[in-house]
Order: C-alpha cells, then structure tokens, then sequence
C-alpha cells in the first residue's frame, strides 16, 4: 500500500517534471519557429533549423545527464568529457567501417562488423578507459582531478592526431598457436586499421539512420513516409530534410533513455551513497561504504555514456578529424551542466536543451536569419575596418562585423553567461532541488502514523 | 645532464614507491638509447643540443608563467584556468604596442593596433627584433606586462572578489568562464589567423657547432667537421634568457628583501599558514596578480618574440604545460614553478628523443600525472623558504 | 536486546542463541512494537554481528581482563548509571526497565589496543598506547588537547594507519584495514566536528547507514525486476530509519537538509546514523562538543539507554567532569601516552593526572 502511494508520489514528480520539460522545450521550438516564420523563412529551411535543434538539444542534454552523474552526483570534477567521447566515436569508425577494399583507396579501413557492435564497442571502450583514469586518480583533490581529466583527454587527442597510429596494416592471415604449435589461423577482413592521424576517418558505414531503422523494421514505413512527404509536402528530395528530423527524434528516445538510467541510478540506495561521497567522502567510508568502489562505477558508467553521446554526435557526420575533440567542447557540456543545476537529472537535460538553443545554436540561428533578409554586402574584413566606420557614425559595418564573427562572439557569451551563473545562479537555472536519494518514498510508513503528515511536506518538493 | 635529471626526478617522486623499480627500467632504457643513439650517430650530438636548447628556453616561459599562476593558486586557492589567455592577452597588448613603436608612420594606426590586420603589414616587413628595433620590444614588453595587470586586476574586481569566499572549485569554474571570454574576445577582435611577428631567419644568430668545429679544426689541424648538423642560438634566445632570468632574480630579491614579499612568501609556503590567516587581505591579493600577471604577460610577450608567431590560442595551449610545471614544483613555491617549468620544457622539447613528436607535449603531461598520483607536493616542495 | 534483558552474554555462550532469535525478528520485523526506544538492538543482533562474535568471545572472555578490576568498575558505573536513569527518567518513559549491571555480566573486551604508536615528522602523536575496552561498558578517553586522542581515535577507525602497534575487534586485527572494513566489522564512530552530508536530508542520511543494502548495486537498483527487492528492502529499512529518529526525538527534522540543523541536533544525527550501521561498539569523538545543556542530557540518556541495551562505548571528550560522572572507566592520555587507566575514583586521587592535567587545566 505503502508502495503504491510512493508510486503515485513519484509519478507526481515526474508529470511535474514532464511538464516543466515540455515548457522549456516548447518555449524554445516556439521562439525558433516564430523567429523563422517572421524572417520569412521556408518550410524546407524552417524544418532543417527544427532538425539541426533538435540535434543540438539531444547530444548536449544526453552529455549533460552524462556529465551530471560524474559531478553532480559523485563530485568528480571530470573536464575531460571531450576525450571519451573521442574514444566512443573512434572506437565505433575502426570497427564498423568496411575494410579498404570495399571502402576506396587512400584511406584507413575498418573491421566491418555491423554498426551496433561498433556502437556497442566504442561505448565499452569509453568505459574502459573510465577505468583507467579513474583507477589511479579518484582519490585525488577535485582540482588535481580536473586537470588529470582534461590532460587525458588531450592525450586522446595527441593520439589520434600522431602519425604513429594512423594506419597499420593487417595481416592477410594470422596464425595463433602455442610453442610453434598452430591452433587456428584466420582471416581478417581488415587491410590497413589505424586512428587516421590529422586527416581524422572517414565514417564510410551504412547510414547510422537507416541502420537503426532496419533494426527495429521500420525502414520500409519510414520509406513510405518520405514518399509521403515528397508527394504532398516537400517535392524536392525531402529525404535529407526528414533524415535530419528522424535522427533527432532518435536522439530524443536516446535522451530518455540515459534520463530513466540515471533517475534510476540517483534514486537508489546506490546513488545515495554517490551522494555522500560528494557530500562527504570520509563520512560514507566510516559508515562502511567502500567508496572507491563507488566512485569507481559511477565514473565508468558516466564515461560509457559520454562514449555514446559522443557517438550519436558524430555518427551521422561524414567524417571525424582530432579537432572535432578539443576541450572547447567539454566545456561547453559543463556550461549546460551549470545552466540547468548539477545534481539534478531534470535540471541536466534542460541545461543542456537551453545551452542548446540559446547560446549554441541560437547565435547563429540568428546570423541566418538576419543575413537571409538583410543583403549587408560583404562584411568588413577586420575588427579594424568595424569599427572606422563609427567614425563617420556607420554602426552598420560593425553590426555585420560582428554577425559575421559571431561564432567567436558566442563563445563570450558563453563565457560571460558562465561568470554570470557562478556569481548569480550557482545551483542552476532550477534552483535547489531536493531529489531525494531513494528508491521508495521516504515519509513515515502510513500503517505507523494512521493521522497522516501532509504529504507535500515531505520528499520531493522544490524548495 | 636531462637523463640523469629525469632520473633523478623519478626516483625522487617515488620515493619508497615499488613503482621505483620500473621507472628506474625505464629511465635506464632512455639512458640507453641515447648513450647508443649518441654513439652510432643515430643521434646527432648538434640535434640534442638544439632540443636541450630549446627545452630550457620554453622552460623559461613556462616557468616565468607559471610563478603566477603558482602564486594565485596558493594564495587564492583556486586553478585559475584563466592565466593561459592572461599570457595570450599580454602578447597581444604587448605586440599591438611593438608595431605601433617600430611601424610608426608606415601604416595606419588602425591596422598596427591590430596587428596588420587586413593590411600588407607584418612583423617582419616593419622590424620588429631586438637588434633591428630595441624600443619596440622594449615598450611591447613593458606594455604588455602592465596591461595584464590591469586585466589580471578588472577582472578580479568585478569576477573573482565578489566570489572570494567560495570554493576553489566555484573559482576554478568561474575561470573557464573568463578564460572563454577573454580569448574569443581576442579572436573576435584580431581575428583567427597565425600572425607572423618576426621574419623567419632574420634575426641576427650564431651557428655554434660552426664555431666549435672552427676551433676544433683550429686545434686539432683536422680539416673536416668534427660535429655534425647545426645549432643555433638567437639574439631572440640571448633576450628571452636575460628577461626571464632578470625578472625571476627580481621576484626572488623582492621575496626575500621585502617585507610585503616575506609575508607573500610565508602565505604561498605556508598553506596551513593561509588557512589559519583566513581568507588573505586585499592587498595580499593585489600584489598577488600584479606581481603574477605582469610576469605572465611578460612572458606571452617574450614567447612570441622568440617563437616569431602569435595565434589568439597561444595561451590555452601553454596553460596545461604551465598547470604540469607548477605541480611538479609544489603549488605555492616559486622557486619550484622554475624549476618545474624548465623540467617540463625539457621534458616537452627532449622526450622526442624516445617517443614520436606529437606526444612530446604528452609525455610532459604524463610527468605531472605521476607527479600527482605519486607525490601531489611537488618534488621541489620543502626547499622554498631559502 | 537479547544481551541485557536476558543477561545472556555471560560467557561465549551468547552467538549460540543470537542467529536464532534474530532471524525471527527480522523476518517477523514490524511485530515488536514494544521496542521504541530500543530500535537497533534487535537489528544489531542479525546478520552481520553474528559472523563476527562467533570466533571472537569465547577465547576473550577467558584470556583478557585483570580481574581485580572488575568489582570497582562495576561499583562505579552502578552508582553512575542509576544516577544518570534517575536525573533523566521523565525524558523517555519507562525505557529502562532493566536497570544497569550489565557490566558485572560481561567480560569480553571487543576492542584491544596494543602498543598503538604514530609519529607526523618528527613528532610522536602518540607513543606506545595500550588498552582495551570491555563490552557493555562507557569508557571515556580524556587528555588535554594535543595529548593523542583523536589521533588514536583515527588510528582505532582506520583513518590513520599507525606506525607500529596493533588494534583488534572481537579478537580480529583490524590495524591497517580500511575504515569501511573496519565499520563493517561492527565498530562505529562520530567525528568530532559533526560531519552531517549537508545538502541530503536527515533522512537520507539515515538511509545511508544501514548495511548489506542490496540497492548499492548499480545493477540490481536499474534493472526493472531486481529493482523490486531494493524497493522492498528499502521500505523495511525504512521502518527502522523512523524508529531510530523517534528514538532519537528528531522525527521532526526528517525532511530538512542536515546542513539546516543546529549543532547539537547534528550530533544526534551522527549518533542515529552511527547506530543504523548495526555497530557492537561506538566510538564517539567530542559528542558533547557544542552541544547545549539540554540537548547534552538528552544525548547522554540516550547513551546510557543504548549502553544498557548492550551497546559498548569509548567516549573521547575533554570535559573532564562530564566522563568523570559517566564512565565507569577512565583513560587518560597525556602527551601521546596512556597516564593513568582505572575508574573515575582512581582517577581522581592519581598524582599524575591531577599535575598533568586537571592541576594545568582546571
């Protein structure tokens, strides 16, 4: 009985969380779409910005859930976010890609085994090499942690740069035996394997679309709708356009799944000692919990997501370079983080939905739009040639200047956004929020206190 | 000499470690490799030179950079992983001024403030070196160690003092904020390009394996060349050796002279101390950025004067290297973030020897690692207070 | 329970019986209303303790102990005790209804200090250190500040590792072993300053405690079937959560954040929390630090109460009067060595510590 009013009490929870999500969502999709409509955009443009969103809202809400298990809950100051992400995606190339043969000259070829064993793969291999920094360095202070992480993950990137593992090649056959005994001998597909140094990998596997379609046999209605659309809606190849919007939804089912996880994760006796190793990690050990084990598997997990975040980001691309994995973007996943609340998976998925919208995609976004509109000419070239022109009282140079920069200036943004928050609005956009750490409802069983207290007085409130 | 360093420093972090045994292996394989590198002219005696040479100058820089950063790192208790794109902001502010002084009249004022942006004007094309306009650098390098205080100093007014009772990690956060800011504002502005402050070769240098070989020759009335390759040394290295040097003497005589640079010096030694005094007084603090920001704008100035390029990520890209020095120094010591800095140059220019270039900056990383894992003190911690 | 009200641990007779009734009780759980003021004994005597007590009080109770001790010790802490049930009787009603001498009963010493010795640097914090500290009984550890209590506090729990010297629990070595080995092994401790988890509420907190949570696994706490059992263990654990905070009187503060409660409600947080570990023995470091007059007595009947439910404490304080009226046994350290080790009585007619310590601070 007891039981089932927790249920209703977390359900409580969750359609207020539903709805709050909804609003924010919608609110942003709303701004874009009117933005898009009053600036005279076209349907196919509209839903190409809708499709480009959406993606944007997806992979940063799934790293930001990601990231927030790592920090929010354990306390993990991991800012190396980018280098397992790296891990993922290149993991997945090498063992998906089809062997040279099938894929062209000149380039690094792959084991050709079917896509999910390469997504599968490279979310292991993230894991894994969660384990291995986290091995030696949990215990150390969360600032040294920091700058271990975000070394690891430069390493990451020296490592897929270095021409040393650009490319090997493989053995037609290789022979396993014992003390010149031969056991069994095979035949690799693979010619050459490697990182691909700076030239990156070209991302020659089916289409990661089509292939989770036919997974779960909806390729052929998928099909049908776009030749629904092409006949009533879109007549000029409107595959690309509904491909785009199809992958975000992809990643949206993703989202939810990486929210149920960790809701999970953080709502269990597990997530509660997580908790308190970020509250207090000597308190948890002396209450007998072996924290290192703990933090141990909070960080692979967390790790393996961010493999498969980093995945679903890049598997749609056509190719992936080492630049792609600066720490620019771990950091960019830490300004989602603190925009929505570390600590709370809710607050996560929001940050990462308004970073997103707002300081990601919405500066540019912006751009398009004011430039499909307005013919400004050519922009001045420089800073310099910006700003003469104030002197013959011109703002006009400086303001397409600036358009035409914006992707730096959005990272001031960004960074202004982010001493604005710490100084501000610490605990995120949310406020506190108490997301208790249980697996049931923690009032006072009802059979002992018959009168009853008012149920909102307790758990799960905002406060 | 870095071999027996590199030990030395292994065997130091470890201590009592078993870990020791394999480090040792290890750094009697490097030892190996180069005594049999050296011998079978794998090796060229003039190429490690020039490595070691160039270790120790980039040492230099790190080192210069990284007693700020030591510095605000103890007193104020946070990584502040702003101070790469402090470095970055004194070079620009410092070269702005360079061209201005040495391009004067050749070009708008405009365009040299920015560098020669949009126009034909480069370093090289108005002089700007040591030996072909002294002034320049000069004011360039005054420039742009004052202008970094004045920003290291806005910035802490209005980002990091209202927050000054928080956590380092709220600080150490609030720092990637102003360091995005900071250098997206420098490329914003200046743009993204690579720009060349000095013509390649032009800077006036000293074929030093030419010269001994002359000797040698001279001596040993042989007539072919006894070292192979070249190596050579740069009016750009002799400056950068006498600024860095110079300022690091001023910073240890004002540490050790000064009343104000004793209680600094008690503060940064002494952590406990710190935390027992409290949250430090503002005027602590104050001398605390000046004296960290003008060493490090400095030292962006003098790192691009000597490497004759400047990108708006100089900075960012140093700041790990920097990060790995003052660790491996003990956080707080200024004597251990030189020592720690030429270590890492050392360790980023020479490891090439053993490992493929493109991790030569990792091999530096992987010191600081174990460094952390093994002695999170630093291995200079304990000798500061002279 | 079992230990006081049937005086059964006399001799190693006790682990015999214990498995048996708490395997009734855990499964028969909510039944035992009647025990509100005595929560955890009946969970103490359950899985964990039993596997620990098996190997260890049978020899114990036979080699350790000076027995001439025993009659003064138990004369003392009598008179302390009733002293003690009758100032704060009225506060919780009628749970002492088997009053003292539990002492007399036993003979055991769970914890055994042997020649403890740690030196920072140069400096010897604490220097050849021995004592052990027999079940039931309230022992307090006093010495002036810097006299190496907290050190051999941190060295008994395992957050320091001594130099040389050994510590042991119900005849186990526990020296060197981690401090969640060493709580498992049934030994609980306080800090000194209450380290409540701030932004998680009391309840929470209390959640925390108890051990052998299925829950702790990642796996089972996500996969939708085994998620079942984590749920179900945790509405049982929870029961227990309530009755401790009854028990304790902060029912009330059940919601709020532990960073919201005062100094000395944090302190009986600790010690609920503490209790929820299932511990044979508590080690409390400075309990009463902080705390108010009020609040001080009711912690103290707490105490006493759990003290006479079978609970073993050491107690580390330096406010000598308050161990002098209730400890039945007194250690004193000085300068990281053992002064003087007997009763209060004893205590206070020594030469030494009255020079050493109360002549310096009092």
């Amino acid at each position: 009985m007891s039981i089932a009013d927790a249920r209703d009490r977390i359900d409580d929870l969750f359609d207020r969380d539903v709805t709050l999500v909804l609003v924010v969502l919608g609110a942003i999709y709303l701004a874009y779409i009117l933005a898009g409509v009053a600036f005279g955009y076209s349907l196919r443009g509209q839903l190409n910005s809708i499709a480009n969103l959406t993606f944007f809202i997806g992979v940063f809400g799934m790293l930001a859930l990601a990231l927030n298990l790592h920090w929010g809950y354990t306390g993990l100051f991991n800012i190396g976010v980018v280098g397992f992400m790296g891990i993922g995606i290149y993991v997945t190339a090498i063992v998906s890609k089809p062997p040279v043969a099938e894929g062209g000259a000149a380039q690094v070829g792959g084991l050709g085994l079917p896509l999910g064993v390469g997504v599968i793969a490279g979310v292991l291999a993230a894991g894994f090499f969660g384990l291995v920094v986290a091995l030696p360095t949990l215990r150390l202070r969360a600032d040294y942690f920091a700058i271990v992480t975000v070394a690891f993950s430069e390493i990451v990137r020296f490592t897929l740069m270095s021409r040393t593992f650009q490319t090997f090649t493989v053995p037609d056959t290789i022979d396993v035996g014992v003390a010149g005994l031969q056991l069994f001998s095979f035949d690799p597909a693979a010619d050459t394997i490697g990182l691909g140094g700076g030239g990156g990998l070209i991302l020659n596997y089916p289409d990661p679309l089509e292939a989770f379609l036919r997974l779960v046999f909806l390729w052929d209605p998928y099909l049908g709708l776009i030749d629904f659309v092409r006949r009533n809606i879109i007549s000029n190849n409107p595959k690309p356009v509904i491909d785009g919007l199809a992958y975000g939804l992809v990643l949206f089912i993703v989202v939810g799944l990486f929210y149920s996880l960790l809701v999970r994760t953080g709502q269990s006796p597990f997530g509660r000692v997580l908790k308190a190793i970020r509250e207090d990690e000597d308190v948890a050990n002396a209450l007998g919990k072996n924290t290192a084990r703990f933090k141990l598997t909070g960080f692979v997990l967390g790790s393996a997501l961010m493999g498969l975040g980093g995945i679903l980001w890049y598997a749609s691309r056509g190719s992936i370079t080492p630049p792609s994995f600066r720490p620019n973007i771990t950091f960019f996943i830490w300004i989602a983080l603190i925009i929505g609340g570390a600590g709370s998976n809710t607050g996560s998925f929001l940050g990462g939905a308004v970073f997103a919208g707002v300081l990601y995609e919405g500066p540019r976004y912006v751009k398009n739009l004011v430039q499909t509109v307005f013919d400004f000419g050519d922009a001045p070239r420089n800073f310099g040639e910006a700003v003469a022109a104030f002197g013959s009282l011109d703002p006009v140079p400086f303001v397409v200047y600036t358009l035409d920069n914006i992707s730096q200036l959005r990272l001031v943004i960004m960074g202004v956004v982010l001493i604005w928050l710490m100084h501000n609005r610490p605990e995120g956009m949310l406020g506190h929020r108490k997301e208790t750490a249980a697996s049931v409802d923690l009032s006072r069983p009802s059979d002992d206190d018959p009168a009853g207290r008012p149920a909102a007085a307790d758990g799960g409130e905002t406060e | 000499m870095s071999i027996s360093e590199t030990y030395g420093r292994y065997r130091r972090a470890l201590g009592e470690e078993p870990l020791a045994v394999v480090v040792l292996l290890v750094a009697l394989w490097m030892a190996w490799t180069l005594a049999t590198g050296l011998m079978t002219g794998g090796i060229q005696v003039s190429s490690l030179a020039s490595q070691v040479w160039d270790g120790l100058l980039r040492g230099l820089i790190i080192g210069l950079a990284g007693i700020g950063l030591s510095m605000t790192y103890s007193i104020l208790n946070f990584a502040n992983f702003a101070h790469g794109d402090y470095l970055t902001s004194g070079a620009f502010a410092g070269f702005a001024t360079s061209y201005l002084i040495a391009g004067f009249g050749e070009s708008s004022i405009g365009s040299l403030l920015l560098l020669g942006a949009g126009t034909s004007v480069t370093g090289a094309v108005i002089g700007v070196g040591v030996t072909t306009s002294p002034l320049a650098v000069i004011g360039g390098a005054v420039v742009a160690g004052a202008g970094t205080i004045a920003l290291a100093l806005a910035i802490d007014r209005f980002v990091y003092r209202p927050i000054r009772d928080e956590s380092g990690i709220v600080l150490l956060i609030t720092s990637i904020g102003v360091a995005f800011a900071l250098r997206y504002l420098i490329q914003f502005v200046f743009g993204a390009r690579t720009i060349g402050t000095t013509l390649a070769g032009s800077v006036p240098q000293v074929e030093v394996v030419e010269l001994l070989n002359n000797q040698l020759i001279e001596y040993t009335a042989r007539e072919t060349a006894v070292i192979q390759g070249t190596f050579r040394v740069t009016a750009h290295d002799i400056t950068l050796i006498a600024v860095a040097g110079g300022l690091m003497l001023g910073v240890h005589l004002l540490l050790q002279r000064t009343k104000l640079g004793k209680a600094m010096r008690a503060m940064s030694d002494n952590e406990d101390l710190a935390r027992i005094t409290g949250i430090p007084t503002e005027r602590v603090v104050r001398t605390t950025w000046i004296l960290g920001a003008g060493l490090t704008g400095v030292a962006g100035y003098m790192f691009v004067l000597w490497k004759g390029t400047l990108g708006f990520n100089d900075g960012w890209l140093l700041l790990l290297l920097v990060f790995a020095a003052v660790i491996l120094g003990g956080i707080g010591s200024i004597y251990g973030a030189i020592g720690g800095g030429i270590v890492i140059g050392l360790t980023a220019s020479v490891s090439v020897i053993w490992i493929p270039a493109s991790f030569s900056r990792a091999a530096a990383f992987v010191v600081m690692i174990v460094i952390l894992l093994f002695k999170p003190e630093g291995i200079f911690s304990g000798r500061t207070t002279a | 329970m079992s230990e006081t009200d049937e005086t059964a641990p006399d001799d190693g007779s006790s682990p015999a019986e214990k498995p048996s009734s708490a395997e009734e009780e855990s499964i028969s759980a909510p039944a035992e209303e009647e025990s509100i003021s005595a929560p955890a004994v009946e969970e103490s005597t359950s899985a964990p303790a039993e596997e620990e007590s098996t190997s260890a009080p049978a020899e114990e109770g036979a080699t350790s102990t000076p027995v001439e001790d025993d009659p003064a010790a138990g004369d003392d802490a009598d008179a302390s005790a009733t002293d003690t049930t009758s100032a704060t009787a009225d506060t919780t009603s009628g749970a002492s209804d088997a009053p003292s001498a539990p002492e007399d009963a036993s003979r055991t010493t769970p914890l055994e200090v042997e020649s403890l010795r740690k030196t920072f640097g140069g400096l010897v914090a604490v220097d050849d250190v021995s004592f052990d500290v027999e079940a039931g009984t309230l022992t307090g550890l006093i010495g002036p500040n810097g006299a190496g209590k907290s050190t051999t506090f941190n060295l008994i729990t395992g957050m320091l590792d001594p130099d040389s010297g050994a510590v042991r629990f119900n005849g186990e070595a526990i020296t060197g072993m981690e401090p969640y080995e060493i709580s498992n092994q049934g030994l609980a401790r306080t800090f000194q300053i209450a380290r409540e988890l701030e932004e998680m509420t009391v309840l929470e907190n209390m959640m925390l405690a108890p051990k052998g949570q299925i829950g702790e696994s990642l796996w089972r706490s996500v996969m939708p079937i085994a998620r079942n059992d984590v749920r179900e263990q945790e509405t049982e654990q929870l029961e227990r959560v309530w009755e401790v905070l009854d028990f304790f009187e902060i029912d009330h503060l059940a919601d709020e954040y532990a960073g919201n409660l005062s100094g000395g409600q944090r302190k009986l947080l600790e010690m609920a929390r503490a209790l929820l570990t299932d511990p044979d023995m508590l080690l409390l470091d400075e309990p009463f630090a902080g705390v108010n007059p009020s609040l001080e007595k009711r912690l103290l009947t707490h105490i006493h109460e759990l003290r006479e439910e079978g609970y073993t404490f050491l107690i580390v304080e330096h406010d000598m009067d308050l161990i002098m009226e209730n400890c039945e046994r007194v250690i004193v350290m000085h300068q990281g060595r053992i002064l003087e080790d007997g009763t209060p009585a004893e205590i206070k007619d020594s030469e030494e510590v009255i020079e050493a310590y109360l002549g310096g601070e009092v």
